[in-house]
């Protein structure tokens, strides 16, 4: 019904898909009679400029957002950026000019945000980033940053790949979206990982945007070139450790034996991996930050100060425990 | 008379789009949202201004979103890391832009080139060269810059124009009178509506065709020059896919992508319905953004439809006439 009503011109769906209140979110007619009309108040509106879709970790990001709204009984302004950043701005502009109390924002890269935060300031709504920090030199930006530390992220897929390969490994590298946080950052710890270990060298280092389709790509391209000297594969995050496996499969290899491979996010499909063998190590990304994220934009709309990061703890997980961990999988 | 049934068509879709959204959702009929639809869609609005041009004249270009791309990472590049002032960066951009488009234009002229091919090429190259400058979005942080960034100008209520879109009406008001009101206006359309026709009228037609791929490089690079403004920064990787938003705004706007028919306000209201769209799903929150594709798909899709049968019923007619005329 929803599919095919918005196929029509988007106004008649969207006054079609509005009235049966199909989210069930209990944001009954927000869309029909003046603001403020309901007494019982208090309800807030909540809006969350998502970079995408690209990965399993991702939509568990956002899956976890849309839960704990609506476990809150807050009315959640969802937009999809498509991973881009011009979107992303126009949504929180649109988030703004709606007047939300809050505003969520997962930035796809560091910078160019300055302008458009400046303007939710000026509206006095706060901003709470997730995931992905942004660079700035004006801190009053936003609330506070809820993500994890890709920096130490980084250096523990090294660490683990250093005691795994006994200190020696020439290392294929799979970086994420360039100028992206995590993808700089978990360059970053993974190289001060190899500091101490001479004879573990990154023989090579391309991005796969994150994706599974990317990252088969260029593992394909990188194995033609370098072939059998390749023996471990540190990718940003599991799509692209999947996609690399495929293509060393292909390539007649053994992945997870022939080539070590590493990645960073800890997905179902990245565990599934591990019991099979394919995939040696993956180190956890919690994506579940709906509940710290609605805390942090509830203690900053009701006028607290919080601390500028809220770190989430992350765990590395092997062959060797996948298998027990597995059935805790959301994502 | 079809140009003027088409804009009027799209003027209708555009009442409708933003008429319903203004009944839907609380706050959307403000002035703050309709200066954000031209702040927020200036890029793409600049870039679609110059395709209208090159449209008009019965050409294409591809490489709009990797010239923006280009551009904004020059100009990011060119004040941080070589010390080189806005203002001329700025003006060193614009000329480039030019410059790439004029020489694209004289490839596709010179050695009659399809202008889908050369600037398709154009688009690998430029967005190439974007990554070459820098890998990652590069923040701008001088004070000049911040301040134009920052800048707004009050409307009343909580809307104000941004230096975006300020922009944006001030290119499309030179563009209007430049296509509307002067020679070379009247020119580009000749060309685009039958080259040689236009030829034996006098028309210099490879003159126009490189002017217009000037243009349009121009503006591409003007674009360039919004995003960094609305962002604070440089990015190689943004605006991928970008013309082929530009052209469905133009198109949107009937233009005919045969060329010699269309209008720049057209051109507008195809990028405010565009804008539209996209800020009512923002302002929905619970579809989907992706519908956004698909209802300006479908909306290309029946514009170029109903303009082909407008443009038929116009060629039977001017049959019909011509086979009285001759009967006489």
């Amino acid at each position: 019904m929803r599919a095919l009503c918005t196929a029509l011109v988007l106004t008649a769906a969207v006054a079609a898909c509005k009235k049966p209140g199909n989210e069930g979110a209990g944001s009954t007619g927000s869309g029909s009679g003046p603001a403020g009309a309901t007494p019982a108040a208090k309800q807030r509106t909540i809006g969350f400029a998502q970079v995408g879709a690209e990965s399993a970790w991702r939509t568990a990001e956002t899956e976890s957002i849309r839960s704990e709204a609506a476990k809150r009984k807050i009315t959640l302004k969802f937009s999809d950026g498509q991973g881009k950043q011009e979107n992303q701005i126009t949504a929180v502009r649109g988030f703004i000019a709606q007047g939300v109390d809050a505003i969520i924002l997962a930035p796809v890269v560091e910078t160019g945000w300055e302008p458009v935060l400046m303007e939710a300031k000026q509206a006095k709504i706060p901003v709470v980033l997730v995931d992905r920090g942004i660079k700035t030199s004006d801190e009053s930006l936003f609330t506070t940053l809820i993500a994890s530390d890709f920096i130490a992220e980084g250096k523990q897929a090294a660490e683990w790949l250093a005691k795994k390969t006994g200190g020696k490994a020439a290392i294929v590298e799979l970086q994420g979206t360039p100028g992206s946080a995590p993808a700089i950052d978990r360059k970053k710890g993974f190289e001060e990982g190899l500091a101490a270990h001479p004879d573990m060298k990154i023989i090579a280092s391309q991005s796969g945007d994150f994706r599974r389709s990317n990252g088969k790509e260029v593992m394909e391209a990188l194995l033609k070139k370098h072939g059998k000297e390749i023996t471990a594969v540190y990718a940003h995050n599991d799509d692209m450790a999947l996609g690399a496996i495929q293509a060393i499969e292909e390539s007649g290899a053994k992945p997870g034996t022939d080539v070590i491979v590493v990645s960073v996010d800890g997905t179902k499909d990245a565990f599934t991996a591990m019991v099979e063998g394919k995939l040696n190590a993956s180190v956890e990304c919690n994506p579940l930050l709906g509940p710290m994220a609605f805390d942090a934009a509830e203690q900053a709309i009701t006028g607290q100060t919080l601390p500028k990061k809220t770190v989430v703890q992350d765990k590395l997980f092997d062959t060797t425990n996948a298998k027990d961990a597995i059935a805790t999988r959301q994502y | 008379m079809m140009s003027r049934l088409s804009f009027a068509a799209t003027a209708a879709v555009l009442v409708l789009l933003f008429g319903s959204a203004a009944l839907l959702y609380p706050g959307f009929f403000s002035a703050r949202v309709i200066a954000n639809l031209f702040g927020d869609n200036a890029a793409l609005g600049v870039a679609a201004i110059g395709l209208t041009f090159v449209i008009l004249a019965g050409g294409i270009d591809l490489s709009v979103g990797a010239v923006l791309a280009f551009t904004s990472t020059f100009v990011a590049t060119a004040i941080e890391h070589h010390g080189i002032s806005p203002l001329a960066a700025v003006a060193l951009a614009l000329a480039i832009g030019a410059a790439f488009g004029a020489g694209m234009g004289a490839l596709i002229h010179r050695y009659e080139l399809p202008p889908f091919l050369v600037t398709l090429a154009g688009m690998f190259f430029a967005r190439g060269m974007a990554f070459v400058m820098s890998l990652e979005s590069l923040g701008i942080a001088h004070p000049l810059y911040r301040r134009a960034a920052a800048f707004g100008l009050p409307l009343g209520g909580r809307a104000a124009l941004t230096a975006p879109a300020l922009i944006f009406l001030a290119a499309l008001i030179v563009g209007a009178v430049l296509l509307h009101a002067t020679r070379f206006g009247r020119d580009v359309y000749a060309v685009g509506g039958h080259a040689p026709s236009a030829r034996l009228l006098g028309v210099a037609v490879g003159r126009v065709k490189i002017a217009v791929h000037a243009l349009a490089g121009a503006c591409s690079a003007l674009a360039g020059v919004v995003a960094t403004l609305r962002m604070g920064s440089g990015n190689p990787a943004q605006g991928t896919g970008f013309e082929l938003d530009a052209i469905a705004c133009v198109v949107i706007g009937g233009t005919l992508l045969s060329g010699g028919v269309g209008s720049l306000p057209g051109t507008l209201l195809g990028v405010l319905i565009f804008g539209t769209i996209q800020i009512a799903l923002v302002f929905d929150g619970r579809l989907n953004s992706w519908w956004s594709r698909i209802v300006i798909g479908a909306l290309l899709l029946i514009f170029i439809v109903v303009q082909k049968l407008l443009s038929r019923a116009a060629t039977r007619r001017a049959r019909a006439t011509l086979k009285e005329t001759e009967g006489e």
